[in-house]
């Protein structure tokens, strides 16, 4: 690991400001990811910011019904809140699905969105990879590529978004509020936070350089059935192939998002003007223009399969 | 083999002498790279930073390089060996230890970060002549071989007995608004960070389950 200096943040408009004026900084919180990808000079910054003092730490309700999520909420407590457990199922079990409780214990709600992907490609140092080293080429393109994307995809990038979490927040319509190195605060809806890889996949979020989350506001409680199912490799503890993100109405219409498939959480709002034409009609279009290879073509059938299980509980209530 | 039959060597002190020497072949190796030039291939200097929390009940202070994981503050610094790294990436979950009561993996972690904590490692659950419960039903249920996941297992076991009781959910929790039960699938489940190559599994869960309270 390269050597850093430390510095703990007094205020966010501080950290925000030291970051964004010290050369090659990061903000820390639970450095679960950070700390990982530090040890194997993926990540290399010169300086790191410790925001755990910042408080942030509480979930409040909002004056619209929702419930404001400090950054520094940790994933189990976030899980367990017991406004989120009933009123916000999906995120509750998005957020069971993912990581270990040991990870979950320490892993906050803003690290968990900035959490960088797991393409192996991208884990090792000897490989391509414009994500790493931007203009260097994807040896992921060609390579093994199960776990990787199949929609939203350039030629610079086939990772996926790895997080659980970000799937329900995204299905929530949730919203990233943060404060920029100039003091200044803006709301950033989930859906344009997280970027496609296009031609810069180094570039995974909307944030500018110091941009410091300070919470995630969820909407009042949309009722319905929730659900998040998630299909790895093994019953537990492992990234998803595919996981579902439903949040269905007793009307039958509903809300959509998928894991596991993009750079990105998935999701394409006018898929799901087709729940009523069933989980076929709805995946055709949420999984329309992919591109798939021999290793990840199941990707598109185990999305269908996925929805249409979520459907039939929903029906069932 | 004689010769040595008076010698009391444990099977610790044996790996201990050995790694010494390891050490110690590997000198001049070290030497022929001065540190010099780390600095010319673009690493700056180490920084070091003041830290102090409570470990076992004793408090700390330590003075590290900020590099340092707490697992490595714990075993290299403090010498509380207990604590194992295994994989130091956090997907094996042998350096588990409750910290302000509740479980982490130290591996993951800065220990510059955990000024004012309150950390508990295996050393500070039990001793060898009044052990914790868990230590205990380890004992008896067989649930180790090699035993170098173990101090992150019972760590580990002490705390799901602890979060099924505080409510909080998991997975396979089916109703997630109702209180989690103290079930085998949810001790399963909850053990899903902590990996035994030796797979004593089915001990590991009979000893939580004795302790827990859990039936058949």
């Amino acid at each position: 690991m390269k050597a850093f200096t430390y510095q703990r943040a007094s205020s966010p408009a501080e950290a925000a400001k030291l970051v964004a004026r010290t050369p090659n900084a990061r903000f820390i919180a639970g450095g679960t990811n950070l700390l990982d990808l530090m040890k194997l000079e993926i990540e290399t910054p010169a300086a790191l910011v410790d925001v755990n003092g910042l408080g942030f730490d509480k979930i409040e309700p909002t004056s619209d019904g929702g419930l404001r999520v400090g950054a520094l909420v940790r994933n189990t407590d976030l899980a367990a809140d017991a406004r989120v457990r009933k009123d916000y199922a999906v995120l509750s079990r998005a957020l069971l699905a993912g990581a270990s409780t040991q990870l979950r214990n320490k892993a906050t709600t803003s690290g968990n969105l900035l959490q960088r992907t797991r393409c192996p490609y991208f884990y090792d140092t000897a490989q391509k990879c414009n994500k790493r080293q931007p203009g260097s080429g994807c040896a992921a393109i060609g390579g093994f590529t199960r776990h990787h994307a199949v929609v939203g995809t350039s030629e610079a990038c086939i990772a996926v978004h790895p997080s659980d979490m970000a799937i329900a927040m995204r299905v929530l319509d949730a919203e990233v509020e943060t404060i920029k190195a100039d003091g200044s605060m803006r709301s950033i809806p989930i859906a344009d936070f997280h970027r496609l890889p296009g031609n810069t996949p180094h570039i995974e979020t909307a944030l500018e350089p110091g941009e410091l989350i300070l919470s995630v506001k969820l909407p009042k409680p949309l009722g319905g059935v929730h659900a998040y199912r998630k299909v790895r490799d093994r019953a537990s503890y492992a990234f998803a192939l595919v996981s579902v993100a439903t949040v269905i109405l007793p009307d039958g219409s509903g809300r959509v998002a998928v894991g596991g498939v993009a750079h990105k959480p998935w999701r394409v709002e006018a898929a799901e003007q087709q729940m009523a034409q069933g989980a076929k009609a709805v995946s055709e279009r949420l999984m329309a223009g992919a591109r798939t290879t021999e290793d990840n073509a199941f990707k598109v059938a185990l999305v269908h399969r996925t929805l249409a299980e979520a459907m039939a509980a929903a029906k069932k209530g | 083999m004689n010769e040595f039959s008076d010698v009391k060597l444990t099977r610790r002190d044996l790996l201990i002498a050995g790694a010494v020497s390891v050490s110690t072949a590997a000198i001049p190796g070290a030497n022929a790279q001065p540190a010099a030039n780390q600095a010319e291939a673009g690493n700056p200097d180490p920084v070091t930073t003041g830290v102090s929390f409570t470990v076992n009940g004793k408090p700390v202070t330590l003075q590290l390089d900020t590099r340092t994981t707490l697992l490595d503050a714990l075993r290299e610094h403090l010498h509380l060996t207990g604590s194992k790294k295994g994989c130091d990436q956090g997907q094996c979950g042998a350096c588990t230890i409750i910290m302000d009561g509740r479980r982490i993996n130290s591996c993951l972690s800065l220990a510059v970060m955990h000024d004012g904590a309150e950390i508990t490692t295996i050393e500070g659950l039990g001793t060898p002549d009044k052990l914790h419960p868990m230590q205990a039903a380890f004992i008896k249920h067989d649930g180790y071989q090699c035993g170098y996941c173990t101090p992150g297992q019972i760590c580990a076991s002490v705390s799901v007995l602890e979060e099924i009781r505080q409510g909080i959910p998991s997975h396979v929790t089916g109703d997630i608004t109702a209180k989690p039960l103290l079930s085998v699938e949810e001790i399963r489940e909850r053990m899903s960070g902590n990996i035994c190559r030796c797979g004593a599994y089915s001990n590991i869960i009979d000893a939580i389950k004795e302790v827990g309270g859990v039936k058949a």
